[in-house]
């Protein structure tokens, strides 16, 4: 069974999807060799749509993101393929181009707020030199006045007070709020979210993920949710995109790929996360081996080396790299060689009834 | 803020207590008696007893102490009612019999050469190592960097008599391109007193450009590399904004502390090059003292490079307290 | 001590799964406090981190320590393997007070109590080969096993998953995962009693940390180790611990066996802890319980009930009244006025 690998769409900046990925590849050259961190990512976001990105170090997820930024240095990386965002290709546009797309039109949020915002400037100064670089023509109380607006639009008490003090002395959870107040205040049409909540604890993120859909509900933005946790994916993702190896391995909706995975690492990962539920005394079932080194990338499907199945159809998985190709239900696209059946077969059996994450 | 200055200015106003105390131990409190170390080798009894009369260091130290320190604020006179009464008007920081002189005088005379050497060399060394520094680094591994570095390399390997010398015989006795270094006072005449000290200061700043254009270097890449200059870029600035506003800020603080250090140990006396250039400055003294044992300037100046250092730590502090909100905290 | 020297590994008594006996390790009222000052000319304050923690882990049992950042759970497990001087209170090891041992009773001590570090790529000496590191206990304590050091120590590393042939290699050489085990191994070593392991999985990646959870649970039974296992993610905990004691703001708010802590929690921070872990079964966020506002400092904690500045159910009692720790219909101890009732929706 092979549907058609997904085609990539002609740009269409008002109904079809903000942001477009087209194969997308990205390396760079080092004394080691070369690191593929990137090898051939396709995808896409609509406005107003949340896309969450699975992976683990080395899977390529971060750079995926810093390329659709553009902030790469294009001196010490080769990108390929296509990255339209409303429409145009970020990729091989002139720095000054990207730039001015940066901030206002796309914008991301980091993990760690405490580095990321600048220690020596007032949080209410940085806001405003956020919407100053875009607004030439705004005055200086108009900027400040938009700073503390958005400040207070994120759930910050006393705004005007706190746009006047240093980041070092917000809590964890207000940093990360200043942060998004800082990427949103130019109502930008895609936020790139990477690890937002990882350094943050447990109750706090779930602020943070409430408010980031409240904005999302009110600036119809796509957003896009870098993370590693399977459990913020499935709470706040429409779409689950699972990379590998810089590649692509599972794409569908967040109930299609939580709900009746097809790929084996995705088994693995639902497997090998402990939940709240389930039998607590069962075996966590982990994928054996370790992520794959980018500039030695396993031969054929990067995953085989920690799969059980890697023998099951003859010698594909190790000489042919498996394409992202549309299963049986519309929108849940898959890179495996197994056939559909054996993959439903396999799930059903080994993996379902272990470890009671996957229902 | 200003809790914070206080605090750094009551500490190095002991700190400076405290060293006044040990210098002065140092000197007039040794067993072997100061005295006869100044009369010198051909001293008897009586010139030492006489000489000891004279500085009043028959007396006991704690005395001397006191009266050194009051005689900084209002003035001392040495052996008073004696044939050898000695005024010396405040700031008396001693007095200097070989000369006849207060010594005070003598660093008036001195200290200005010496700030004006280290003044214009500072800018200079400053100027050109930091920016030198900072462009190498947003050029990694092009080939500006490579040579700057090099130069930077064959600048920090370089001593002053060498370097010094060849100017000297470059510029001034082969090519006559400029005068013979001297110093004129800049309110005398500033044209002078600019082109007196070109050499000194292209020698001087040339050869300790080279420390803080590598340290620059590494500071700017360090802060390059940070997050919060990849949030500047991501939220649309434009590179040289980054750079001069995100980056350099971040980038300068280490720089700041050893540059305060650095130029108040050179207010110590810049040694060798007063002595290459024939400027009679506070280096020079010093020396010569010390040749001649020549206790009271010894001390003066012993004291006074201490104070320099004291107080360029001081204002080092509080510019990083301006540069760095997050020190103010503490 | 010697009989421990001469045993076999693996011939080593497997204690039952069901932990009997003498509590292991007695921790009553703990407390530690910082000194910290504002300013030269400002007052002394103090960071109330631990404030009179107590609790029991017997032979073989796992207790787990849960909470947010600034709960004071790291703080308590240092104290608990005396990195840390405790304020006041008492630790009590095997009967013994030992608070505040030093000199050859801390060094005897050491031998039965271990802890295993969450920073893989920081705990380790980048310059000492992995044999080296894992042999320094034995070293450190003049024991010499029968059969030598390097066999113990191969032995060791076979234990916890790794080919013993790597015995000359750097850290640098290994994955975080791998690092991880070469830390267990350093803490089995010495063939302790209770390992204290300060979030152990926290700095791998999620497929690694399922192979070390199990490597440790494993580790658990076949050695009949007790754990104080400390924590802020509850769903591994929740797969390591039969005990689970709750931290907030430097106090245990509940304290109880797994199913009541997360099926009947009686304390409302318990619940929205729970509730706030996002879940992979569920889509969404529904009936999530949404606290307000931030963990208060340490510094200054609210009177009375610590928790009340962020609780829906906060009464006039709870800021006058601090809740004593005590027996609640789910079986748990926990400390509030208004206990919940029952099942987590």
């Amino acid at each position: 069974m092979t549907a058609p690998a997904s085609a990539p769409q002609a740009p269409d900046t008002s109904t079809g999807p903000y942001l477009q990925v087209n194969d997308l590849r990205v390396q760079f050259p080092t004394e080691d060799g070369v690191v593929k961190a990137v090898d051939g990512v396709s995808f896409s976001v609509e406005r107003g749509r949340t896309l969450g990105i699975v992976g683990e170090s080395g899977s390529g997820k971060s750079v995926t993101s810093l390329t659709i930024m553009g902030l790469h240095n294009t001196k010490r990386a080769r990108i390929s393929g296509e990255i339209l965002v409303g429409g145009r290709n970020v990729v091989g546009m002139s720095e000054e181009q990207t730039r001015r797309l940066r901030g206002r039109d796309m914008s991301m949020i980091f993990q760690d707020p405490l580095s990321a915002l600048h220690p020596y400037y007032k949080v209410g100064a940085q806001i405003a030199e956020a919407y100053k670089i875009h607004h030439s023509n705004a005055s200086k109380s108009e900027c400040r006045k938009r700073a503390i607006d958005m400040l207070g639009r994120v759930g910050i008490p006393q705004p005007a007070r706190r746009a006047d003090q240093y980041p070092h002395e917000f809590s964890g959870g207000m940093r990360q709020r200043a942060m998004i107040a800082m990427a949103l205040v130019n109502d930008p049409d895609l936020l790139i979210a990477d690890e937002p909540t990882t350094a943050l604890d447990v109750t706090v993120q779930a602020q943070i993920l409430d408010l980031l859909e409240d904005l999302q509900r009110e600036f119809n933005s796509a957003i896009i949710m870098i993370t590693h946790d399977l459990g913020v994916v499935a709470q706040v993702a429409d779409e689950v995109l699972v990379m590998y190896g810089g590649r692509a391995v599972e794409f569908g909706t967040t109930e299609q790929v939580m709900r009746r995975p097809q790929h084996p690492y995705t088994w693995g990962l639902l497997a090998s996360v402990p939940s709240l539920h389930g039998d607590a005394d069962a075996d966590l079932v982990p994928i054996k081996g370790n992520p794959p080194s980018l500039i030695n990338l396993p031969s054929g499907c990067a995953f085989h080396p920690r799969c059980r199945y890697a023998g099951r159809n003859g010698d594909l998985s190790f000489t042919e790299v498996p394409e992202l190709r549309q299963v049986q239900e519309r929108g849940h696209l898959v890179a495996c060689h197994l056939s559909e059946a054996d993959r439903k077969r396999f799930y059903a059996e080994d993996i379902a009834p272990s470890a009671g994450v996957a229902q | 803020m200003i809790r914070f200055l206080t605090r750094r200015i009551l500490v190095g106003v002991m700190t400076l207590i405290v060293i006044s105390v040990i210098v002065f131990g140092l000197f007039f409190a040794v067993p072997s008696s100061p005295a006869k170390v100044m009369c010198g080798k051909n001293c008897d009894a009586a010139s030492i007893a006489a000489v000891e009369r004279r500085l009043e260091i028959d007396q006991p130290i704690v005395e001397q102490y006191t009266k050194f320190m009051k005689g900084i604020f209002v003035g001392r006179t040495y052996a008073p009612g004696s044939d050898f009464e000695v005024r010396c008007d405040a700031p008396c920081l001693g007095f200097s019999f070989r000369n006849s002189e207060p010594v005070t005088d003598i660093l008036k005379r001195t200290i200005p050469v010496t700030l004006s050497i280290v003044a214009g060399a500072a800018v200079l060394w400053l100027l050109i190592g930091v920016s030198l520094g900072m462009i190498s680094a947003l050029r990694k591994g092009t080939l500006f960097d490579k040579i700057a570095i090099g130069v930077s390399l064959v600048g920090a390997s370089m001593q002053v008599f060498f370097f010094g010398l060849i100017l000297l015989f470059l510029l001034v006795y082969t090519t006559g391109l400029l005068p013979f270094p001297s110093y004129t006072p800049i309110t005398e005449d500033p044209v002078a007193w600019a082109t007196g000290l070109i050499l000194p200061w292209v020698t001087l700043g040339f050869l300790n450009s080279a420390i803080y254009a590598r340290l620059s270097r590494a500071q700017m890449l360090e802060t390059l590399s940070e997050d919060y200059v990849r949030t500047a870029r991501a939220k649309g600035l434009p590179l040289r904004r980054v750079y001069t506003k995100h980056a350099l800020r971040a980038a300068i603080t280490p720089i700041v502390t050893i540059a305060g250090l650095d130029i108040g140990a050179s207010l110590g006396g810049t040694f060798i090059t007063e002595t290459i250039f024939g400027l009679r400055g506070l280096g020079k003294e010093t020396v010569e003292a010390v040749g001649f044992l020549n206790l009271p300037i010894v001390v003066a100046t012993v004291l006074l490079a201490a104070v320099f250092i004291v107080v360029a730590n001081l204002i080092v502090d509080v510019l990083y307290a301006v540069i760095d909100p997050r020190v103010r905290l503490s | 001590m010697t009989e421990t020297l001469v045993q076999e590994p693996g011939s080593a008594p497997v204690e039952p799964q069901r932990p009997a006996g003498e509590p292991l390790l007695v921790v009553d009222d703990l407390t530690k406090h910082f000194p910290v000052r504002s300013g030269m000319f400002g007052q002394k304050a103090l960071v109330r981190a631990v404030d009179g923690v107590s609790f029991s882990v017997r032979p073989g049992e796992t207790l787990g320590l849960v909470g947010e950042s600034g709960c004071g759970k790291t703080t308590t497990g240092r104290m608990l393997v005396r990195l840390l001087e405790a304020t006041s209170g008492t630790i009590t090891f095997e009967g013994k007070d030992i608070t505040h041992a030093r000199g050859a009773g801390l060094r005897q001590l050491r031998q039965d109590m271990q802890i295993i570090f969450q920073d893989p790529y920081a705990s380790l000496n980048p310059r000492h080969t992995v044999g080296r590191i894992v042999a320094m206990p034995l070293q450190v304590n003049g024991i010499k096993p029968p059969g030598g050091v390097k066999k113990r120590v191969q032995e060791l590393l076979e234990l916890v998953g790794l080919n013993p042939e790597h015995y000359n290699r750097y850290p640098h050489e290994f994955s975080g995962g791998q690092r991880q085990r070469i830390g267990v191994a350093r803490a089995l070593a010495l063939r302790p009693k209770i390992i204290v392991a300060d979030e152990p999985v926290s700095a791998l990646d999620v497929s690694i940390q399922a192979q070390v959870i199990n490597l440790l649970r494993d580790l658990q039974r076949e050695l009949g180790l007790a754990f104080v296992f400390i924590a802020h993610d509850l769903a591994v905990v929740r797969h390591f611990c039969q005990r689970i004691a709750v931290m907030y703001l430097g106090k245990i708010v509940e304290i109880g066996d797994r199913n009541s802590i997360y099926e009947r929690p009686a304390h409302p921070y318990t619940r929205a802890l729970l509730s706030a872990v996002p879940d992979v079964t569920k889509m969404g966020a529904s009936g999530r319980i949404r606290l307000e506002g931030d963990v208060p400092t340490p510094l200054n904690p609210p009177s009375g009930c610590r928790f009340r500045t962020r609780c829906w159910k906060a009464q006039d009692i709870c800021a006058t009244e601090e809740p004593p720790l005590s027996l609640k219909p789910n079986g748990a101890n926990a400390a509030c006025h208004f206990p919940e009732d029952g099942t987590i929706k």
